[in-house]
């Protein structure tokens, strides 16, 4: 152990400027970003928004086409094995070997990773001890559970101790409960092992164990920070209104709230600190006519947007073509 | 074609991997406060304003305490162990699979059982109809079945050859090939791994068949055993890296019908499994040899043949295999070219699966 070198540790993840195109389709334009060592880091955005891309440029599945990207100080695209040693990935859906047992899948990969045989026995029930799949080690996968699976492949992508860890939406798919007892055991790796973390989710509640967020949106990023600041912004309670003449209402709340309503879906919104404090308010100064008024906590659709204008609905519905096949699925088979 | 079992489990000792056991980046992550390597905030050139603070301290000296005797392990790199590493845990995977489905073992079995068996006796029939036993075409000593043999042999091999190979297309409809090509491995390595895997997996079905010899006439000879078993695995070997060559560009299981009617049945009723190569129109015997797997069944075929006592005249009749313009082409020739075949083949699947996206 060198004690204080004083030399800086280099980001897990540092992106500059990536770009992927698969033909006229832009599926990522230009994204940069730095992951420093150790942290959580979480991708948000509505399906299509290029989530699913980056993830695979940055585990050398797929080739950008611009930009680059450095993963634990290894460059994505000349020393593709260098990266692929240091990382560890669960991928969006299952890739675990049915017909072989959850321990004959680790050890499968123990092998492809070069795991030593002398530490792979401890690392092995420490890996499964941790996802709660000790005992059904020799269960054939095919008998699991939805929620067992991925388990097992968190469990999987941790076993050759990865620096960075991928993974990519590792809830989707799962009941509630399976869904917060997969981020049990990722807050668990979290404090146990010094591994940094890249996720993507489209779910706000998820982004928020992460260190930072980005929120992406159209293959870029239009927000970055903590989720803490992120919230500031978009914690906000978000009022809808509907009234007969919105162009009164918009004006009015303008100029006597100092308020910066959007105009989305034929209602009026606005995000206030305290949505219930300020409806009263709300009747008392307002003086236009409204036909309804309704108080939402803040969900992704508020995060994203306060930062991009439009609803999620919205952007998934003009992503629809880029998320008509995924990315890496397109990588893979259309060849 | 050697299968050998590629021992790749001797124990990578740190000092001989070239990299320590614990890796610099490791210990340096420990003892280096994780505080202040913040990336500066990024903002896109969106419309809205974007705060993006420094990220929150990242309590580095509780995570690492724990993490520390688990975190070091020496990952693979590309050099030629950690390729024979994963050629022998890919052919170990294909083993492991065959056997655990026992119903399919037997269910493969079934249709040369049944082409042997029942084509086989039937065709025995109308060949030997022509004045009984004695004056039959084949003359005495010879059962059609006998002639059949090999090539329902080969036929198993080929039919188990191509299945194992075709299941690359399983494994990425149910994601298990993303697994393997993100691994830090050369992904020839794999593919030679797949291919060395379903060849063993369809030589050990060729052997089930061959133990049925004995219900056809055909001697436990071991040299001719041996033989049969040296030819079987080659053969295995080119129609598995064909079945790969394939694979690579089938992306849909359902695909894997085209693969049989085009290739795979072709290949079958062309190789002369079924009968003499010779006294052919123009146009078949071009199509025949052509085919591959002929030049896999026609050794297997001289190897049992020799084995019998036959009269000159059965042996002009069934012995004419393979011939260039009325050459006959040495057995050593024939399986050169089966094993070149197999090189050629599993270079191209190797290239195919090589390529990046």
């Amino acid at each position: 152990m060198s004690a204080g070198t004083g030399s800086a540790v280099a980001p897990a993840i540092e992106v500059c400027d990536l770009q992927k195109r698969y033909g006229e389709i832009e599926a990522v334009r230009g994204v940069s970003f730095d992951v420093a060592a150790g942290e959580t880091f979480g991708f948000l955005g509505p399906n299509g928004a290029g989530k699913s891309t980056t993830i695979s440029i940055l585990c050398t599945l797929a080739e950008p086409t611009g930009g680059t990207a450095r993963v634990s100080g290894h460059d994505v695209v000349a020393e593709r094995l260098e990266v692929r040693r240091r990382i560890g990935l669960v991928f969006q859906d299952v890739t675990l070997d049915d017909y072989l047992t959850a321990e004959e899948n680790l050890r499968f990969h123990a092998d492809l990773y070069g795991v030593p045989k002398a530490v792979l026995a401890e690392r092995l029930r420490r890996v499964l001890e941790m996802v709660g799949l000790w005992d059904r080690r020799s269960g054939l996968v095919r008998t699991f559970s939805g929620g067992m699976k991925r388990r097992l492949e968190i469990a999987r992508g941790l076993l050759h101790s990865p620096r960075v860890l991928f993974l990519d939406e590792p809830t989707v798919g799962l009941d509630p409960q399976t869904r917060s007892h997969i981020w049990e055991y990722i807050e668990q790796l979290r404090r146990r092992e010094a591994v940094t973390i890249f996720l993507t989710t489209h779910y706000m509640d998820e982004a928020e164990h992460c260190d930072r967020i980005a929120i992406i949106d159209g293959g870029r990023i239009v927000a970055m920070g903590t989720p803490e600041t992120l919230k500031e912004q978009v914690g906000l309670d978000r009022v809808v209104l509907r009234a007969p003449d919105q162009d009164q209402v918009t004006s009015a709340l303008r100029d006597r709230f100092g308020l910066d309503p959007i105009i989305s879906e034929g209602a009026v919104a606005i995000h206030v600190a305290n949505g219930a404090e300020f409806v009263p308010r709300l009747f008392g100064e307002l003086g236009v006519p409204v036909s309804s008024v309704s108080v939402a906590r803040p969900t992704l659709d508020d995060v994203f947007m306060t930062f991009t204008g439009r609803t999620i609905r919205d952007a998934e519905a003009s992503t629809s073509e880029v998320n008509a096949t995924r990315p890496w699925m397109r990588a893979m088979r259309s060849r | 074609m050697s299968s050998e079992p590629g021992k790749g489990s001797e124990p990578v000792k740190a000092s001989e991997a070239g990299e320590p056991f614990s890796t610099p980046e490791h210990t340096g992550a420990s003892s280096d406060p994780l505080v202040g390597t913040a990336p500066a905030p990024v903002v896109a050139p969106t419309p809205a304003p974007v705060v993006a603070p420094t990220p929150a301290p990242v309590e580095g000296a509780v995570r690492l305490g724990a993490s520390l005797d688990i975190a070091a392990v020496r990952i693979a790199g590309g050099g030629l162990r950690d390729d024979a590493r994963a050629v022998a845990v890919v052919w170990r995977r294909e083993l492991i699979r065959f056997f655990r489905n026992r119903l399919r073992i037997l269910t493969s079995l079934a249709q040369p059982v049944l082409f042997l068996f029942v084509l086989g006796t039937g065709l025995a029939s109308m060949v030997s109809a022509r004045g009984g036993p004695q004056g039959s075409v084949l003359g005495a000593g010879i059962d059609f079945k006998t002639f059949m043999f090999p090539g329902v042999v080969g036929m198993t091999v080929l039919f188990t050859a191509i299945f194992s190979a075709v299941s690359i297309v399983w494994d990425r409809e149910f994601g298990f090939l993303r697994e393997m090509l993100v691994a830090p491995v050369r992904r020839g390595a794999i593919v030679v791994g797949k291919c060395v895997g379903g060849a063993t997996v369809a030589t050990l079905q060729g052997v089930l068949m061959l133990a049925l010899a004995g219900l056809v006439h055909v001697p436990y000879s071991p040299t001719l055993i041996l033989t049969l078993l040296g030819e079987m695995m080659l053969a295995a070997f080119m129609l598995t890296a064909f079945g790969i060559m394939l694979a690579a560009r089938i992306s849909q299981v359902e695909s894997f019908q085209v693969v049989m009617q085009f290739f795979v049945l072709p290949m079958f009723f062309l190789s002369g499994a079924l009968f003499p190569l010779s006294n052919l129109p123009q146009w078949l015997a071009v199509l025949t040899k052509v085919d591959p797997l002929s030049y896999a069944v026609d050794p297997m075929r001289r190897a049992v043949l020799s084995q019998m006592a036959l009269s000159p005249r059965t042996r002009a009749v069934l012995g004419q295999g393979m011939s260039w313009d009325g050459w006959r082409l040495p057995v050593g020739l024939e399986l050169g070219l089966v094993a070149l075949a197999g090189v050629v083949v599993l270079a191209i699947a190797a290239r195919r699966f090589a390529r990046p996206e």
